[in-house]
């Protein structure tokens, strides 16, 4: 799939915005400036992320129409989980900066909205059994795991950030090992996409050029820089940012963890898209292969 | 809505021929036409005259090379790709802002583009990539099954039809009611095993495929028969002198 940076800009932004949120509903809040600062970090990450999800739109302008369709559609529920807990925040937000009052309750409720909004983005696409690699409960746990992280980096809660970055390192890698072989597994080859029986090669493709299909899902990373960014992918969301952590519980540790484990999400989530393969990609000739 | 309907009063779709289909691709072209100059935003192209030309189309036309399991002759296969209009279409369900719909009364998969935001997951969860956006409109085109085409009165009856389906003029691409198991394309269908793309994908899809027909083997001596051998022949006089003067050079 292309990996297309709004889409991974929205991704990773918004996400750790509404893990912050969470986590800033679960009591991490402070009262007055602090939380004023607190609270600007997270809106301006969960919106900006959204927002640069805008730029993907072919129409933009009709994007309130994509409230109808929370009944089927994830991208719609998307919308109304992100609206929602922007607007539930918001208030609790108000009251722990001008007055200086943490309400609990809603609170909870806020940060259940945020993690809900997160599962929700994810669900766009675990949902799409079009890109085996992505179609698993996994998808959904990875992304919910990757938000919290970054809430509890940025909340400076030593502990949980410690267990969450090591539970989040084992989790990117399980995702990797399981999803490597899923496309086969499924039984998807090009026979069963053209139906035909016997050893298949495209002989000649249907157009000289490219087109939109081969732009949005022809997308192929060389399998040795996949293996290299997996690497540098693991030691930056995982491995350095604990390390960091265990020099101690300081503002510094906590501010360089965060810098690398967010440098670290945006390779993961580039690898995301650009290592999923679309089933669309048989009937150009490309048989499935692991990576 | 992008709820699908429980069920759809007609299965309006294509038979195609993959024994019959030469890969001329005048399926293409005309669908190109008729949904350029007609129903909702024109099919663009970008760069067109220039270095790297790519347009939008709703109908393609794959060739595939076989060879038979067992040995036997190779093959090839055009292979003639559009939307499916599945049953189960998961292009509708994705759509966050009711743009895609099937219809009830025919089961026809349309867009309503004015409604469309050109948020591209519905060609993500479309297996058979039947869904192109349009770079110049930023809405998703996708095939009509020629919805302007087929209902149209102010047609002459025989052209009633998709416009891919009144081009082929290898009689390749039936058009009908894949509902109706009495209709000429269903039993079209059962008569030579007509079969779906993808199916562990569960989409269901109402467009059915046609399988080639085995090539023809040698039988007999003629397929025992060892190859003749080569006779080599020196040449004499001239040309015997041409090839020795040109050894020497």
């Amino acid at each position: 799939m292309h990996p297309a940076p709004s889409v991974i800009l929205f991704t990773v932004l918004s996400g750790a915005g509404f893990g912050y949120l969470a986590l800033l509903g679960l009591g991490a809040a402070s009262t007055g400036w602090p939380a004023f600062w607190q609270f600007a970090l997270a809106f301006a990450m969960a919106v900006g992320g959204l927002v640069s999800s805008v730029f993907h739109l072919g129409n933009p302008q009709r994007g309130l129409l994509a409230f109808t369709q929370w009944r089927t559609s994830w991208l719609s529920r998307e919308g109304w989980a992100s609206v929602a807990t922007l607007l539930v925040m918001g208030l609790f937000a108000i009251a722990a900066i001008f007055f200086a009052a943490i309400l609990p309750i809603l609170g909870v409720i806020g940060a259940a909205l945020s993690v809900a909004t997160v599962f929700v983005t994810s669900m766009i696409y675990a949902q799409m059994k079009t890109v085996p690699r992505w179609n698993s409960p996994l998808t959904p746990t990875y992304f919910i795991a990757c938000a919290l992280t970054a809430g509890a980096i940025l909340s400076a809660i030593w502990s949980l950030a410690l267990i969450l970055l090591v539970a989040l390192g084992l989790l990117q890698v399980s995702c990797w090992m399981s999803g490597d072989g899923r496309f086969a597994q499924r039984g998807h080859d090009m026979n069963s996409a053209t139906g035909l029986h016997g050893q298949i090669r495209m002989f000649e493709s249907p157009h000289s050029g490219t087109n939109y299909l081969l732009q949005e899902f022809g997308f192929q990373v060389a399998r040795r820089h996949a293996a290299k960014l997996r690497v540098i992918c693991i030691c930056l969301i995982s491995v350095l940012p604990a390390i960091m952590l265990l020099f101690g519980a300081h503002p510094i540790a906590f501010g360089l963890a965060f810098a690398l484990h967010l440098l670290g999400v945006f390779v993961s989530r580039w690898l995301f898209f650009a290592e999923a393969r679309h089933v669309v990609q048989l009937y150009y000739g490309r048989e499935a292969v692991a990576a | 809505m992008t709820a699908l309907p429980e069920r759809t009063e007609r299965k309006l779709g294509l038979v195609i021929d993959l024994d019959t289909c030469v890969g001329c691709h005048a399926c293409v072209i005309s669908c190109k036409g008729w949904n350029t100059e007609n129903y909702g935003a024109p099919l663009s192209d970008m760069d067109a005259y220039g270095a790297d030309p790519v347009g939008t189309f709703l109908n393609r036309v794959h060739s595939y090379e076989i060879e038979p399991e067992g040995g036997g002759c190779a093959q090839t296969v055009h292979f003639p790709k559009s939307c499916l209009h599945c049953e189960d279409a998961p292009c509708v369900t994705v759509c966050p802002t009711g743009a895609s719909y099937k219809r009830a009364e025919d089961g026809i998969v349309l867009v309503n583009e004015d409604a469309c935001i050109g948020c591209g997951l519905c060609a993500w969860a479309c297996p058979y990539g039947a869904r192109e956006m349009d770079r110049a409109e930023g809405v998703m085109k996708k095939c009509t099954l020629c919805v302007d085409r087929i209902y149209n009165e102010n047609l002459e009856e025989v052209d009633r039809v998709p416009a891919c389906v009144r081009t082929c003029p290898a009689g390749a691409r039936h058009f009908g009611d894949l509902g109706d198991p009495d209709s000429t394309v269903s039993q079209l269908v059962a008569e030579r095993g007509g079969f779906d793309l993808m199916p562990e994908q569960g989409t269901k899809p109402v467009n059915k495929y046609l399988p080639p027909r085995p090539k023809d083997r040698l039988t007999g001596a003629a397929a025992t028969a060892p190859a003749l051998p080569t006779k080599r022949r020196d040449a004499t006089g001239f040309l015997a002198w041409l090839d020795r003067t040109l050894e020497k050079i």
